[in-house]
């Protein structure tokens, strides 16, 4: 990995243990100014904890993180519940960990498109409602590094793209990285600059490959839908057996995976879709 | 002004419930009753250590109540235990210890129903002052770490991903807590410390919008409470910690009847349950 000394946070294979157990392991990935980054996996793959690294939640094991100095985050979690003995309006929560003036508050609840829900307790919101709330409380700070952990989870799918524009136009606006968790193993936002598929350990990593010209992908989702998503390509050189041990493309078999090794082959994870196969033929359609 | 016992009394206990009540918010919002608890009763251990070494009593409370504290602190990070199973090991540990130590002291005679419920009419004017000196303090230092401890009361590793240090505004939350275990005791009693922090919170929960309009209702409706509970006491010559527990209580259930619940969408869903439960009878 290049040393970038301006990257907002560098990670040089750092990993997480728990209980014995490697959580994430040999994650090396940084993230510049202005540049979206998606991290892509199957559950429990170390996504969210690699974004836990990130932010300086969790403190790797081994290996080192980096961050610029002075960096002022902004952090979507997955989950949020506000306990109803709370009471908490989202003007309120708009100043939750920071002094965003009303102004600040205002535009950014605009720019989510809430500005009507400013004065509604938080815990009445729609699951939609409250992601769109919880990106306008994080840009509100103005940050240098937003990382967004499966921000259109909940969200339908014409909410998606829209929410996937937003966050492009937040990239553009506010000139910050992104670190973007994506729930979906198939489709990536188009304006990603890199995708990056854990499973466990880094499988893979690169520019997506826009899948625009695919015929099945504007079927499903609608030609006008086309330009907004996009799929990663996929390699598949090894398969994770059930006991931990991988076994190879050349039909070798190890203990472990290796930061060299493509990504999986999934044959058995039931959420495989037509979609992803679909951008996986498509760049040699 | 305060060479009545009654005065006297009023003002002390005012004084404990204007900063009972903002702390109590955060008791009842980070569901720690139990917590508080546990402090009180350690707080027993704190007036039996401060006959054995002749320290002043509110010192030595204040002090047990830190190393509880931290004690749990701690022993959340190390044990497997829940947390409400290390609270009832530490809350019974140090009330069993306090009682071993005070009877080892066959020299003291000690008027323990005074600790149990308090004896805030036998309020002295040097009392008074620690009350209002400490609270202040207390509502000092809680207004300078209110950001970070509200955040990290909404949620820890988003106020920690931006930097607002939960950990720290933990720590210095629980120090509140015991200083104010410390200078309450006096004044309700270990028994009901934890009523004066958690009932004016809950009646005021109804009427607040935000934390903290919250926070103040709460030290209001406590501090109203003191006022009704010790006037009731002097009427109906009843004790004075109990009653004003019992006018706190009063202020609650006045605050959850249904003529005084706020806003159309609480009725909404009750309607819409209603209307559920029909449809569930129905055929």
């Amino acid at each position: 990995m290049l040393k970038r000394p301006d990257a907002l946070a560098t990670m040089d294979n750092a990993g997480i243990c728990r209980a014995g157990r490697w959580l994430v392991r040999g994650v090396t990935l940084s993230i510049d100014a202005g540049e979206i980054v998606t991290l892509i996996g199957p559950n429990g793959s170390g996504k969210s904890t690699t974004a836990k690294m990130t932010l300086g939640i969790l403190k790797p094991d081994e290996g080192a993180i980096r961050r610029r100095p002075d960096l002022k985050i902004s952090y979507v979690p997955q989950k949020l519940q506000v306990d109803w003995t709370l009471p908490l309006t989202v003007r309120r929560f708009m100043r939750l960990t920071g002094h965003a003036s009303v102004s600040e508050a205002d535009d950014a609840m605009a720019a989510t498109g809430v500005s009507h829900l400013a004065a509604a307790e938080v815990r009445t919101l729609s699951g939609g409602e409250f992601q769109r709330v919880m990106l306008a409380r994080a840009i509100a700070r103005k940050p240098d590094l937003l990382v967004l952990d499966e921000p259109v989870q909940g969200v339908d799918f014409t909410g998606e793209i829209a929410l996937y524009d937003l966050i492009k136009q937040i990239r553009d606006d506010l000139n910050c990285g992104i670190l973007l968790i994506s729930h979906d193993l198939h489709v990536v936002m188009a304006a990603t600059d890199r995708v990056i598929c854990l499973n466990g350990h880094v499988c893979c990593s690169g520019t997506p490959t826009v899948v625009a010209s695919s015929p099945e992908y504007k079927a499903l989702f609608g030609a006008r839908a086309a330009p907004t998503l996009a799929v990663y390509e996929h390699r598949h050189d090894h398969s994770h057996l059930p006991d931990g041990r991988v076994r190879h493309g050349d039909g070798s078999i190890t203990d472990h995976c290796h930061p060299q090794d493509g990504h999986h082959r999934q044959d058995s994870t039931p959420g495989e879709t037509r979609s992803r196969q679909d951008g996986e033929r498509s760049p040699d359609a | 002004m305060l060479d009545d016992f009654f005065t006297r009394a009023i003002v002390a206990g005012i004084g404990v419930a204007l900063v009972a009540g903002p702390l109590g918010c955060f008791i009842v919002w980070r569901r720690l009753a139990y917590f508080g608890d546990t402090l009180s009763h350690a707080a027993l251990l704190g007036v039996a250590l401060a006959f054995l070494f002749e320290v002043n009593i509110t010192l030595a409370v204040f002090g047990v109540s830190a190393c509880v504290s931290l004690a749990l602190l701690l022993l959340q990070k190390r044990a497997t235990l829940s947390a409400d199973a290390l609270l009832g090991l530490l809350a019974h540990s140090a009330l069993a210890l306090g009682l071993v130590v005070l009877a080892f002291m066959t020299w003291v005679r000690m008027d323990l129903m005074g600790f149990l419920f308090g004896d805030i009419l036998a309020v002295s004017r040097l009392d008074i002052a620690v009350i209002w000196l400490g609270g202040a303090v207390v509502l000092g230092v809680l207004a300078a770490v209110w950001r970070p401890l509200f955040a990290a009361t909404v949620n820890r590793e988003l106020a920690e991903a931006e930097g607002m240090n939960p950990e720290r505004a933990n720590i210095i939350f629980m120090l509140l807590m015991a200083a104010v275990i410390a200078i309450s005791m006096k004044i309700v009693g270990v028994l009901l410390i934890t009523a004066m922090l958690i009932i004016p919170a809950a009646a005021a929960r109804r009427f607040a919008t935000g934390p903290e309009q919250m926070a103040l209702l709460a030290a209001g409706l406590g501090a109203a409470s003191v006022a009704g509970g010790l006037f009731g006491s002097l009427e109906w010559d009843t004790p004075a910690g109990p009653s004003i527990v019992v006018a706190a209580s009063g202020l609650f259930v006045l605050s959850v009847l249904p003529a005084f619940s706020r806003g159309p969408a609480k009725r909404n869903e009750q309607e819409h349950h209603a209307t559920e439960i029909q449809k569930e009878a129905g055929p």
